[in-house]
């Protein structure tokens, strides 16, 4: 039940980002791990709230006061569970989810919210370390089959699910590695890819059989699938950025998030030296950057790697000014849904000297 | 009117009627008989009409009578014109026949008595029409007015004595009644014989007092003698005319109510068949039965039983104790002796639990007891003549004070007996000494007694196993909150978990998520016509030890009936349920073990078959000899599912009820699915003694294993857990006034909310249930998915617990109205004034389409019956805004930022708030400079008294009385301690840091006359304001809001189950009360059908979130409605349901300064919320076709249940009864009409107000305006700043009183408060002395500057809420009784006195300066409970005290002279210190006291102890609360709160403010 106090005693405290002259010569994750004390204090600020807003603000339903509360009181293990029971793959929401759970905090009316997102990221982090994720493949088998396609976290989520109940599953993906967006979306330095394969692995060992360059209704028809499984779950990629509305947005003074993001994730599989390479268009003094987020502070860090090159950056963030993306289904089959109507861009700029420490700028 | 029409009609069922009464008897010691004892009777009785009532007519009461010795010489008289033949004296028998009007109705009934009566053997005499005069009687009393003869049968041959004789005259009245239900006769149920006995004669009726000898002319002749009279006036809480119901019974008179009475009349009917005896002609016995009729009062039924055990050789003396038997367990000075008495008798018959004075006659002997609590006065008088006079009051009868030999009260468990054959008064001692002597039972008990420790081990106790322990809580439907809220805290710390905010969750029968059985059941509670009961202060009276096995014989008294376990609690550990299940055959014990299990695949018939097979196992195995029926669940498995425990044990109880030989075993329940204290109640209340929760054990040892329990190990968990049930048990019987387990157990006080009728009446029945709903089917089908969720079909098994939901909104949990978006919605639309956005809120939480809520959710409006109007036809805003109100939420536990933007909201509205229960700073009583006001337009007094001055109670438009709370009914309200910082404390006259308790009952309301005092009290208090009374819905409220109605009450508040609150045990949250849909619905059909609707308005309220809901309301017939929950909401709370630890992040419900600073609430915030509400009332109105909401009250007919309900349990449910509308005339109202009358024009205040003295200070010039809204008419006056700029002239008056003189100086009191403000006047500005016999609650709220002086004695209530008044009583100057020895004021005196002086020579009944919060007090003896819950002021006792002094006493100093050195016995050590007066300090406070004391009424004591003070000093001792050593407490509540030093001010109070306080609260002198 948290500290009934802990909110009015403790302040928020996040983790610390390692220095920036270290982070532009590597491609790894910014910030640094959290001492374990700190950490229960911050799980001790949550009041435990007869309608915890954060559980209705997270898009998975995460129980978050249940495992702030076994955090506070050092029941790690508990925590963990508390955590896999709404959310297959906390390693990557606890690192690139935009934690709508943090702006909903009823902690946050009077003070700062609490540390939701670090806390997650540090159970599934400390459950790895001390191997308690496991494989869990399923008692029994039923016996039946099913195919899903894509492999992104949805179709992830989706096929652990169905296997543990005991089906034969298979994930069918059209690139060359698993992953979708996971790969070819976010960029190692919000996390590092060791932690999706880390996580394959244990599907793997579950029994879920994945095959990849497999791209449905090209080298594979549709017929053929269905006549091979009994159940097909599609989850397909957007693997397009969604058209923005801000004038102008496809010359070519702009670069979507999306293309550099790939790049530099097949640059990384290319082996090549983790070496500070610009990746905006070169010779360019400016650069502009669109993305579409709700969290600046992590853009603006994002930024850090691309401004290399630039002596400045022009950064346009578009927010969906009240609708928050709203949730279909259970987990495992998670999709985001955006109310096309109620979705206005709306186009923040932030202006970044070359090499500038993001942070603080990004903070204003 | 036919019989037809008094039966139960929509909610309304006659048998919650409550009665409660003026009771007594008047006896010649010598036993000479006499004309004068029944005219002094009679005028006695008329003294007493105030406990009476009256209902729509003033000239139809609710029933008088009398009960005299037969007047043979009378009968003599008057038979002989009939021609009957009398023999000598006590040779026949005669009694009073109610019959049909209808002749021949009348002759087929008297010829079947007249029939029995031969073939019993005896003659019949005849048959003497009973003279009567109907012309005084009001119309509703005269169309039930039955026809009247006296039956006259003459001693048979065969018989010799008179016993006898009345034996068979008893057997003859048995039969009579028998022979009448079963003929089936027209007008059968009218037939009725007020007694049938050649020793006593009974003349009742429905008449008020004054009626009794105008309707009975034969009580005017003087040749109708008797020895005795003993007289009842009644007031029922219903007017329908029933005569029957009129007491005297044939052997008592009754003034409280039985609690357990259900419960009784089951083991009764149970112990039928055992019953024999040889006193008895064979074969009569089985004539007598049923005992205990069915449908009758609770009297009535008491009554059949105290005259079979009388008929079959008890005296009444035993009868009485082993009904009502005083408390005993715990008693630490009481005999072993009386003891085992008390212990055998234990054995053959369960305790009558409940309130009550009850006079009893056999006619050789006439007694009083009263109940183990002491909750009814009972007074009486020794005259030197030889009478002796007992009765509710003191002063019923003039008798001058030099023929007065002594006087006295009845004790709580006491008995008082006079023997008309010895001619002498047998007190209590000597009369219980005898009965425990009467037989070797100390012997036998030593023999014979079996205790649990006693019982061999078991070969074999059952281990836990923590590999299937998660399967098996799946399979009883454990949650992880079972865990969290239930299981944890009782384990770690021994007490129930506590919530906030009350519920807005489904009701079990509405919600998608499997329930247990136990959520259906909703716990009782007692509300106006009994208090209850304080289990932690009052410990002494409760107790959880119980037996289990076979009764004997009730009629015999044989060492038999010790076949029994004792057992020291109902809960089991898995070592005891062993012990007990393998007993097997050793000392005659045999154990029949019965599974509770079914098969799975079989579904419902398979739960079915399981049922009987059960119940045929346990019958044949009772009759091979088994005495305890062990019912079991362990053994689930795959293939085997568990039946409900409560199902099949309630299941298997009464079946054996229904077969007779339920009393031959034991029950016992070993199951995984009771955990909660809920579950205990309702497995106890259904039959089980004990219980062994075998799940809830072994789910602790896991938390402990996991480290969930920090710091305690298996074994102090498993034992808190179980101190945790004793004490939740114990609380919730209280709630319904029941102190026993053995009253409790099979007592069933539940009532059920969605259960069909099939369903009730085979497994539960007579348990109300009133919307139908599901039955075995749907039992079987949530059991079965608790089930399978542990045995699922797919191999994926669940690793941990669903969460549950109940307590906090979880997205997969239980439905709740507010949850993330109901509240974001509200807030912003409140916020930003946007109607739009309301509306999307309400339709949020009216749209029940997909997740059903609340019974409303289901109603649906008849549109089509009216034409629509337009929207601008209908009434304004404006208008529809003043039927609003705030709930009543205290200043305490919300802060002075919430509760001041609440009521500032509600003065701009024109609505109401409401105080709550912490009193209100006198500060907002002015208006602030904009010209808003925060002064609460509702005063609520309760229990606690917190704050309750005169000047808090004349500052008022409604004084609100409340009885109950929807969150936690039958419970006191506690501020915990850190809670209670400084300006708290001031504005409650208490100490900060120190915890606040407020009583479980008014201790001035323990039944519905008191609180018809209380209402005249307020009245007094303040004229102008309305009364309102609020009850909280439950089965029979509606007969309960009638007898508030007819205690003269303006307003009567129904509350829903399901309100918020600061702070509540979440056993009371969740399972106690009901929707107030139904409560209002019962209310108003109850009201209309009495004819009362008139009279009073009737609001509600209870999670009301919508202009929907409103119209609900309005159209099941309330005319006000109340909010508290969503104003909150707008006001910024998040509903994080943690009031009660003072963190509430919003500033909301916290006194913390820091987190006050974060409120965000604005009054516009509240005022749209409630403008937006009546857009939304108006905007239905318009559709419904109503221009004014007084058109729609009432309109039920436009209600409909919604139809094509899809929902699997929904569907059940049936609405008609919530619909329906009682027609009883063609002139009855719907809604309030016309005022209360409030008799206030015959008060003795009247003419002390006309008063020459009196008006000289009334018409000087005023004080300061004190509170302007209150004082209007007086601004063209002269008011002055200062009252010592103006000389007050001294008034001194003299005037008799008798005890109907009630409430006086009340009135006065109030004029001076609100002329002078609150300080009052200068002390003894009004001097007034009266000699004669109080009425009660004299000098009730007086304030400073009055004095009332009283030579004679008083009633109860005595300085309730004394403001800084002196009031000074002793016995008259000529009467030669030594004072200190003789009772001279009542019960409960002083009671929330806030200020003053009272100096009393002679003792003080109970409860003396019970809630005392700032007055001194001086007393010569007092009752028990002295000083309970006392926060304040000084009491000095010269002389002996009652058991429990100071229990609960959390400030304030008492000082007892304790000369026989014995005090600390008596004293509950809990909370105080008893300790040597030695600080110098304390001589100067007693001395002064002393002085005083004296000075004021020539105490003989004070003159002793003033003579030898140094000897004095030795004997008194000084009791402190602990945690009131002054430096310790500073220093602590610095450390604890350092923000309390420098913060006091910052707080908002301001020195004036703080003076005022002062001057209102703290004595002067």
């Amino acid at each position: 039940m948290g500290k009934v106090t802990g909110f009015l005693e403790f302040e928020r405290e996040g983790a610390a980002s390692r220095a920036v002259s270290e982070r532009i010569r590597d491609w790894k994750e910014v910030p640094l791990p959290v001492d374990g004390a700190l950490l229960r204090q911050q799980g001790a600020r949550c009041m435990d709230c007869g309608i915890p807003f954060c559980h209705q603000g997270c898009p998975l339903g995460n129980i978050i006061p249940d495992w702030n509360d076994l955090v506070y009181r050092n029941h790690w293990r508990d925590a963990i569970d508390a955590l896999h029971a709404t959310n297959n793959f906390p390693e990557f929401t606890g690192r690139l989810c935009p934690a709508p759970c943090e702006a909903s905090c009823v902690v946050a009316i009077g003070s700062e919210a609490v540390s939701i997102k670090l806390i997650e990221k540090t159970i599934i982090e400390r459950a790895w370390e001390e191997g308690w994720v496991v494989p869990e493949p399923p008692a029994s088998e039923t016996g039946r089959s099913v195919a899903v396609v894509g492999s992104g976290p949805a179709g992830l989520a989706c096929a652990q699910q169905l296997r543990r109940v005991g089906h034969r599953v298979t994930v069918l993906e059209r690139a060359d590695k698993v992953g979708g967006l996971l790969r070819y979306g976010i960029p190692e330095f919000k996390m590092e890819k060791r932690v999706l394969d880390r996580r394959l692995a244990q599907m793997e060992a579950e029994g879920i059989e994945f095959k990849t360059g497999v791209h449905v209704g090209v080298n594979l028809d549709a017929a053929t699938l269905r006549a091979k499984y009994d159940a097909l779950v599609l989850c397909g990629g957007a693997c397009q950025a969604r058209d923005l509305p801000i004038p102008g947005v496809n010359s070519r003074a702009y670069t979507l998030h999306w293309s550099t993001s790939r790049r530099q994730t097949g640059e990384l599989r290319e082996n090549r030296s983790p070496k500070p390479r610009p990746s905006a268009p070169r010779g360019r003094k400016s650069s502009s950057l669109v993305a579409e987020t709700q969290a600046p502070t992590a853009w603006a860090r994002r930024t850090v790697s691309i401004a290399r090159a630039c002596t400045s950056l022009r950064l346009s963030l578009v927010r969906p000014t009240h609708a928050r993306p709203r949730i279909r289904g259970r987990n495992g089959t998670t999709s985001f849904v955006y109310p096309a109507p109620t979705k206005r861009a709306v186009s923040v700029s932030i202006r970044l000297a070359r090499r500038s420490s993001s942070e603080t700028t990004a903070a204003g | 009117m036919d019989d037809s029409e008094l039966m139960k009609q929509g909610l309304y069922d006659p048998r919650y009627e409550h009665d409660s009464c003026g009771v007594g008897f008047l006896v010649h010691l010598k036993g000479e008989r006499s004309h004068r004892i029944v005219r002094d009777a009679i005028t006695a009785l008329n003294n007493l009409n105030h406990r009476g009532a009256c209902g729509c007519e003033v000239n139809t009461g609710d029933g008088a009578g009398v009960l005299i010795q037969i007047p043979h010489e009378f009968f003599l008289e008057k038979c002989t014109p009939w021609g009957i033949r009398l023999p000598g004296a006590r040779e026949y028998g005669a009694g009073c026949l109610f019959m049909p009007k209808h002749p021949d109705q009348a002759i087929h009934g008297k010829r079947l008595f007249e029939e029995i009566v031969v073939e019993e053997g005896q003659r019949f005499l005849g048959w003497r029409p009973v003279p009567t005069s109907n012309h005084s009687l009001g119309a509703s009393a005269i169309t039930r007015e039955p026809a009247m003869a006296q039956a006259f049968v003459g001693c048979g041959s065969g018989i010799d004595a008179t016993d006898q004789f009345e034996r068979k005259l008893y057997v003859i009245r048995k039969r009579f009644e028998s022979a009448l239900n079963a003929s089936g006769m027209h007008g059968y149920r009218q037939f009725y014989f007020c007694s049938l006995s050649c020793h006593t004669l009974v003349y009742k009726g429905m008449l008020t007092p004054w009626q009794l000898d105008l309707y009975f002319p034969d009580l005017r002749e003087p040749s109708l003698r008797s020895s005795f009279c003993m007289f009842h006036s009644r007031f029922s809480t219903n007017t329908f005319p029933n005569w029957q119901l009129a007491h005297p019974y044939r052997m008592i008179a009754h003034n409280g109510e039985i609690n357990t009475l259900r419960g009784n009349i089951n083991w009764m009917r149970a112990r039928e068949t055992l019953m024999e005896s040889e006193l008895f002609d064979p074969g009569d016995v089985r004539k007598l039965l049923p005992i205990i009729a069915e449908g009758q009062s609770d009297t009535a039924s008491i009554d059949n039983v105290v005259e079979l055990l009388v008929k079959a050789g008890r005296s009444p003396a035993q009868a009485m104790t082993m009904l009502i038997p005083e408390a005993w367990e715990n008693h630490q000075s009481m005999s072993q002796e009386k003891k085992d008495f008390y212990d055998f008798q234990s054995r053959l018959m369960e305790p009558w639990d409940g309130p009550a004075s009850i006079v009893v006659t056999d006619g050789k002997t006439i007694g009083a007891t009263l109940d183990r609590n002491g909750l009814r006065p009972s007074r009486y008088w020794v005259s030197r003549d030889a009478l002796v006079i007992m009765a509710s009051e003191v002063g019923v009868l003039d008798i001058p004070p030099d023929q007065i030999a002594g006087k006295g009260r009845l004790e709580p468990g006491k008995m008082f007996l006079i023997d008309l054959d010895s001619q002498r008064i047998v007190d209590d001692e000597e009369l219980k000494s005898g009965l425990a002597a009467s037989r070797p039972y100390s012997t036998w008990l030593r023999e014979r007694r079996v205790t649990l420790d006693g019982l061999p081990e078991a070969p074999y106790v059952p281990q836990s196993d923590a590999e299937s322990l998660l399967r098996r809580q799946l399979t009883f439907g454990y949650t992880q909150e079972d865990l969290k809220y239930i299981l944890g805290p009782m384990a770690k710390d021994g007490l129930w978990a506590i919530g906030s905010m009350g519920t807005d969750t489904p009701l079990a029968v509405l919600s998608d998520r499997p329930q247990l059985l136990y959520n259906y059941f909703k716990q009782l509670f007692a509300q106006v016509t009994n208090p209850p009961l304080d289990p932690i202060r009052e410990e002494l009276v409760t107790t959880v030890s119980t037996s289990l096995g076979p009764e004997d014989n009730l009629l015999a008294e044989r060492v038999n009936a010790l076949q029994q376990i004792s057992l020291p609690s109902f809960v089991l550990t898995n070592r005891d349920a062993a012990r007990i299940r393998y007993l097997d055959g050793w000392r005659g014990f045999r154990t029949e073990i019965l599974p509770m299990l079914f098969r799975a695949e079989e579904g419902s018939a398979g739960m079915r078959w399981a049922l009987e097979n059960l119940f045929r196992k346990a019958k044949a195995a009772i009759e091979s000899g088994a005495s305890i029926l062990f019912l079991s669940d362990r053994g689930t498995d795959a293939e085997h599912a568990p039946i409900p425990s409560l199902l099949a044990c309630s299941g298997l109880h009464h079946f054996l009820v229904r077969e007779q030989i339920r009393t031959r075993a034991g029950l016992v329940v070993e199951s995984g699915d009771c955990r909660e204290v809920h579950h205990f109640c309702l497995l106890l209340g259904y039959g089980a003694a004990a219980i062994n929760p075998y799940l809830a054990f072994e789910s602790i040892e896991r938390m402990v294993a996991e480290g969930q329990l920090e710091g305690i190990d298996t074994g102090e968990a498993v034992e808190s857990f179980i101190k945790a049930v004793y004490k939740g048990v114990v609380k919730v019987m209280s709630k319904m006034g029941i102190s026993t387990i053995s009253g409790y157990h099979g007592a069933q006080i539940f009532e059920a909310i969605g259960l069909n009728e099939r369903f009730i009446d085979r497994y539960f029945p007579n348990t109300p249930s009133r919307i139908r709903g599901i039955g075995v089917e749907e039992i079987t089908r949530e059991t079965l998915t608790h089930h399978c969720s542990a045995f699922p079909k797919r191999p994926h098994a669940r690793k941990s617990l669903p969460c549950g939901g109940q307590y906090q909104w979880r997205r997969n949990g239980e439905h709740h109205l507010f949850n993330p978006e109901t509240v974001y919605t509200l807030q912003r639309a409140t916020r930003s004034g946007n109607y739009e956005v309301f509306k999307s809120y309400s339709d949020r939480v009216n749209d029940q389409g997909k997740r059903l809520c609340t019974l409303r959710g289901l109603m649906e409006f008849n549109f089509d019956q009216r034409r629509p109007i337009p929207v601008d036809e209908v009434e304004s805003v404006d208008s529809i805004v003043k039927r609003f109100c705030t709930g009543a939420m205290s200043y305490g536990s919300i802060s002075a930022e919430a509760h001041s933007t609440l009521a500032i909201a509600m003065n701009r509205l024109g609505g109401w708030s409401n105080t709550g229960e912490g009193g209100e700073d006198p500060e907002r009583f002015l208006p602030l400079p904009n010209g808003d006001s925060r002064r609460s337009r509702i005063k609520q007094v309760a229990s606690g008294r917190f704050g309750v001055t005169s000047g808090y109670l004349v500052s008022a438009d409604e004084l609100q009385i409340k009885m109950a709370q929807g969150a936690k009914p039958g419970e006191g309200g506690e501020l915990p301690g850190h809670k209670v910082y400084p300006w708290i404390a001031k504005t409650r006259h208490t100490t900060p840091g120190v915890g606040l308790i407020s009583p479980p009952p008014h201790h001035d309301i323990y039944s519905i006359e008191d609180l018809a005092q209380l209402i005249f009290d307020l009245k007094n208090a303040n004229p102008r304001a309305r009364i309102s009374v609020k009850l909280v819905a439950e089965v029979g409220v509606g007969t309960v809001a009638a007898g508030v109605a007819k205690a003269h009450a303006d307003v009567v508040l129904v509350s829903g189950h399901d309100g918020g609150t600061g702070a509540s045990p979440l056993t009371s949250i969740k399972h106690a009360g009901i929707p107030w849909e139904l409560g209002l619905a019962e209310t108003q059909q109850t009201l209309v059908l009495n004819n009362l609707r008139d009279r009073i308005v009737v609001q509600t309220d209870g999670q009301l979130k919508t202009g929907r809901d409103v119209v609900v309301a309005a159209l099941l017939g309330a005319e006000e409605f109340g909010f508290a929950s969503a104003p909150l909401v707008t006001l910024g709370c998040v509903m994080m349901r943690v009031c009660h630890q003072d963190t509430c992040p919003v500033g909301v419900a916290t006194q913390n300064p820091e987190l006050r600073k974060r409120f965000q609430g604005r009054p516009e915030h509240v005022v749209n919320f409630f403008r937006f509400i009546a857009q939304e009332v108006r905007e239905l109105m318009a559709q419904l076709g109503f221009r004014t909401m007084d058109a729609m009250i009432g309109r039920s007919d436009l209600l409909d249940m919604r139809e094509a309900i899809d929902h699997h349990k929904a569907r059940g449910l049936d609405f008609s009864e919530i619909f329906h509308r009682p027609v009883p005339g063609q002139t009855v109202e719907y809604r309030r009409t016309m005022p209360q009358d409030h008799g206030l024009a015959d008060a003795l205040d009247l003419q002390l107000l006309q008063h020459f003295a009196i008006r000289r200070i009334l018409d000087l010039p005023q004080r300061v305006r004190w509170c302007p809204a209150v004082q209007e008419e007086m601004a063209t006056k002269k008011v002055v700043p200062n009252l010592s700029e103006v000389e007050i002239p001294r008034a001194e008056l003299e005037l008799p009183i008798r005890n109907v003189n009630r409430t006086l100086g009340t009135l006065l009191g109030s004029e001076i408060t609100r002329r002078f403000g609150l300080e009052g006047l200068p002390d003894d500005s009004i001097r007034i002395k009266f000699g004669g016999s109080a009425g009660q609650s004299f000098g009730a709220f007086l304030p400073r500057g009055i004095t009332l002086i009283l030579e004679g004695d008083s009633n109860d209530y005595v300085g309730k809420g004394l403001s800084g008044g002196k009031i000074v009583a002793f016995p008259p100057k000529t009467s030669t009784f030594r004072a200190e020895d003789n009772v001279l004021i009542g019960n409960v005196a002083l009671y929330g006195a806030t200020g003053g002086r009272a100096f009393f020579r002679g003792r003080a009944g109970e409860r003396f300066c019970v809630r005392n919060s700032g007055a001194f007090a001086v007393a010569e003896g007092t009752g028990d409970h002295c000083c309970e819950y006392m926060t304040g002021g000084v009491v000095v006792v010269l002389g002996p005290t009652g058991r429990n002094f100071a229990a609960g006493m959390s400030g304030g100093v008492a000082f007892v002279l304790d000369e026989a050195g014995d005090f600390g016995v008596r004293c509950n050590p809990e909370m105080v210190n008893i300790e040597p007066v030695d600080d110098p300090e304390d001589h100067q406070v007693i001395l002064q006291l002393l002085r005083e004391h004296l000075e004021n009424t020539g105490s003989s004591v004070a003159l002793r102890l003033l003579g030898d003070w140094d000897d004095a000093v030795r004997k008194l001792v000084k009791v402190m609360p602990k945690e009131c050593g002054r430096d310790l407490q500073d220093e602590g509540r610095a450390r604890l709160h350092p923000e309390w030093v420098v913060n006091a001010e910052a707080a908002g109070q301001t020195e004036a403010a703080d003076r005022q306080i002062e001057a209102a609260g703290v004595p002067h002198g």
